[in-house]
């Protein structure tokens, strides 16, 4: 079925196709129109899942993971402010190895108060133990979600969905919106197998463990986080046998004989494509690479696609005060390992912070300016600001 | 369990756990699930209970049991209660046994929402007035004049000067169809009114009074003394609000004065010093509207 929906709407169909049983949440702008959608199709018998309205986002996440040990598969969607409130919470879903699957609209964290796209909510939860899938498009948003539940029971780790605030959250478009049978049959019911809260079988968690046995079974998470690679990978395979749209945790457009690599994530990426078709117009080699996973960190295809490359510029809508944008460090962590040879050099640029807009004419002049250095420390990496 | 004698044998919470000695939330606990039954899951926030349970490989829950964080208890308890539904687990129910520093204080925001969205939850405040696992802070539920490390008595302070947050009543006001007190002194009373609590569904709360040998300051072997005193001087209350009223008090047969509790206990020792006659007078008070307000006593 095609059908027009906002990003927050596909959310909402993603979830529900997706056989959900509990649904926790708490309104915040942008996010709200995902749970007001998901309270539609309970009250209209479109979902048959228990709705919990619960009084903040900290006791939202709380009720998902008691009710994802309690044996059935969870959901809730939040926010900036929100994800900030459930952070301690998304330690515990990690660590107690709840597949919750939770999707962020990315709104700037306060103070001075902005509702709008930036990434550094999301991002500043990346020691929390969750898988975190970046989404360019509406469709990728439903399908990401989808896929959120299969990736996240399979390794028994939560995952989070995460969109541009209005970009995508209140933009519509057609998007294919899978049959729930055939959804069925891609995700079956969640099996929690042993690890679930049952009279018939008493389990003893979220114990006290000294040392020993806390730090085996940290290293089991990060254990699980590398296996999660391949199982991302096969997951989006997967999919695409059964849906026919294929999915990546890194892409390349145009990227083969470019020079100059454009880096992006969520909508950037996609006014990126038009940048870089704009620039081959002109007769310049760009190309563009976009990321989709955060956690865990695609390092190798990200090798893949920039060995060899001169120079690449990634654009990064937050920051890391004292530091730089998020994914430029991430990036340079791992072409540490390249030799000086096939090492680009690496262009941080912050932009669309607190929702400023990323258009072409944003990438075509981090493209030229990229082009004309000679080296990543001496040009100014804030792009759209003024500096008063 | 082969070989299990004596009171191990039918328990649901076994001994060999690393609870003070003479601790009354231990024994509370024994008797709230005997009186439950196996049927229940268990939810459990930071605290005391938590940090004897639980060390990694060893455990005497013989129900499933779940600790949590400190402020979120009762949400985990809704979501459980949620995914039984959902999975049409009827013959389940969720109960939350919990302190009075999560109850009271840091979790009384999600305590608050669980009430008032009706989830099927049976919240135990096991209450020994103070945060006891991280050695004896202050709470909402620390009764006046008490000493704690972070309000110690010293030359200018008498111990925390406000009055302990009246939870039952609050509790009450939001409709829940079931609010008890209970004492682990008077244990057939405590397992009567958990098993009646298990007779109604929604929420439902009730808060024990557990003596804390370590934390109040008085031997091992006398907490249900203490319990008993505190009970028979009108400083904790015993009743039973079925759907906002007030349906029975467990009667004071001879009343006691409140320095007979007070003396007891080490957390209260200034006051029986020379300048603590009128800090005395007021915790008299206290103990006497409660005696006023719940009838406590039977006027021939």
């Amino acid at each position: 079925m095609r059908k027009v929906l906002t990003g927050n709407q596909a959310v909402a169909y993603g979830a529900m196709l997706s056989g959900v049983e509990v649904v926790a949440a708490y309104p915040i702008t942008p996010q709200t129109t995902i749970i007001e959608t998901l309270a539609d199709m309970q009250a209209e018998g479109l979902g048959d899942f228990d709705y919990i309205r619960v009084e903040s986002e900290h006791s939202a996440m709380a009720a998902c993971i008691g009710a994802s040990m309690g044996g059935v598969r969870t959901f809730t969607a939040t926010s900036g402010q929100g994800l900030f409130l459930m952070h301690e919470m998304l330690h515990y879903a990690s660590g107690a190895r709840t597949p919750v699957v939770l999707a962020n609209v990315n709104r700037a964290p306060a103070a001075p108060w902005n509702i709008w796209s930036d990434q550094t909510d999301s991002l500043s939860q990346r020691e929390t133990g969750w898988i975190q899938l970046y989404c360019e498009g509406n469709q990728e948003v439903l399908d990401t979600t989808i896929m959120a539940f299969k990736i996240a029971e399979k390794l028994k780790l939560p995952a989070m969905v995460i969109l541009d605030a209005f970009f995508l959250s209140h933009t519509s478009e057609p998007i294919e919106i899978p049959d729930k049978e055939a959804v069925k049959d891609f995700l079956p019911t969640y099996d929690p197998k042993d690890i679930w809260l049952d009279p018939d079988n008493p389990h003893t968690f979220g114990a006290i463990a000294m040392s020993d046995p806390y730090m085996e079974l940290r290293w089991q998470i990060q254990r699980d986080m590398e296996i999660a690679k391949s199982v991302i990978a096969e997951v989006h395979e997967d999919f695409a046998h059964h849906f026919g749209r294929m999915y990546h945790q890194v892409e390349g457009y145009l990227a083969e004989d470019a020079e100059v690599l454009v880096i992006c994530t969520g909508t950037a990426a996609s006014t990126a494509r038009v940048a870089v078709e704009a620039l081959r117009a002109e007769g310049e080699r760009a190309g563009l690479v976009k990321i989709k996973t955060f956690r865990p960190f695609p390092g190798e295809e990200i090798i893949g696609a920039l060995k060899g490359k001169k120079k690449v510029a990634v654009i990064d809508r937050n920051f890391s005060p004292g530091a730089q944008g998020i994914w430029a460090q991430e990036l340079r962590s791992v072409l540490c390992e390249l030799s000086d040879q096939e090492r680009p050099m690496v262009y941080g640029y912050i932009a669309g912070i607190g929702g400023c807009d990323i258009s072409v004419k944003t990438i075509k002049e981090i493209y030229y300016k990229t082009l004309e250095s000679h080296r990543p420390d001496d040009i100014d990496m804030w792009v759209g600001v003024r500096h008063v | 369990m082969n070989g299990e004698r004596g009171a191990n044998k039918e328990a649901l919470f076994v001994s060999g756990h690393r609870a003070c000695h003479g601790c009354g939330l231990a024994l509370a606990v024994r008797h709230i699930l005997k009186a439950t039954g196996p049927d229940v899951i268990v939810v459990t926030p930071t605290g005391c209970l938590e940090t004897f349970s639980s060390p990694y490989g060893y455990s005497p829950w013989r129900v499933p049991w779940i600790h949590h964080l400190f402020e979120n208890a009762p949400a985990v308890a809704s979501g459980i209660a949620a995914a039984l539904s959902a999975q049409k687990r009827n013959n389940v129910r969720v109960v939350v046994i919990g302190g009075d520093g999560s109850t009271f204080d840091i979790g009384f925001g999600a305590l608050s929402g669980m009430l008032e969205r009706g989830d099927d939850v049976l919240y135990i405040c096991t209450d020994n007035g103070a945060y006891m696992n991280t050695g004896g802070q202050r709470s909402g539920a620390t009764p006046t004049y008490s000493s704690t490390t972070t309000h110690p008595v010293g030359r200018k302070s008498m111990g925390k000067p406000q009055l302990k947050k009246d939870l039952p009543a609050i509790v009450a006001d939001h409709g829940t169809p079931y609010v008890a007190t209970a004492s682990v002194a008077y244990l057939k009373d405590l397992r009567k009114k958990v098993e009646k609590a298990m007779t109604y569904h929604g929420p439902r709360y009730i808060q024990i009074d557990t003596p804390c040998p370590s934390g109040w300051g008085f031997s091992s072997e006398l907490a249900l003394e203490i319990g008993r005193l505190g009970v028979n001087c009108g400083l904790v209350p015993l009743f039973e609000m079925e759907n906002g009223s007030l349906t029975r008090v467990r009667k004071i047969r001879k009343k006691l004065q409140v320095t007979e509790y007070l003396k007891a206990q080490s957390r209260f020792k200034h006051l029986l010093q020379e300048d603590g006659s009128e800090y005395l007078k007021e915790l008299q008070e206290i103990a006497d509207q409660n005696i006023a307000k719940y009838a406590l006593i039977t006027s021939s």
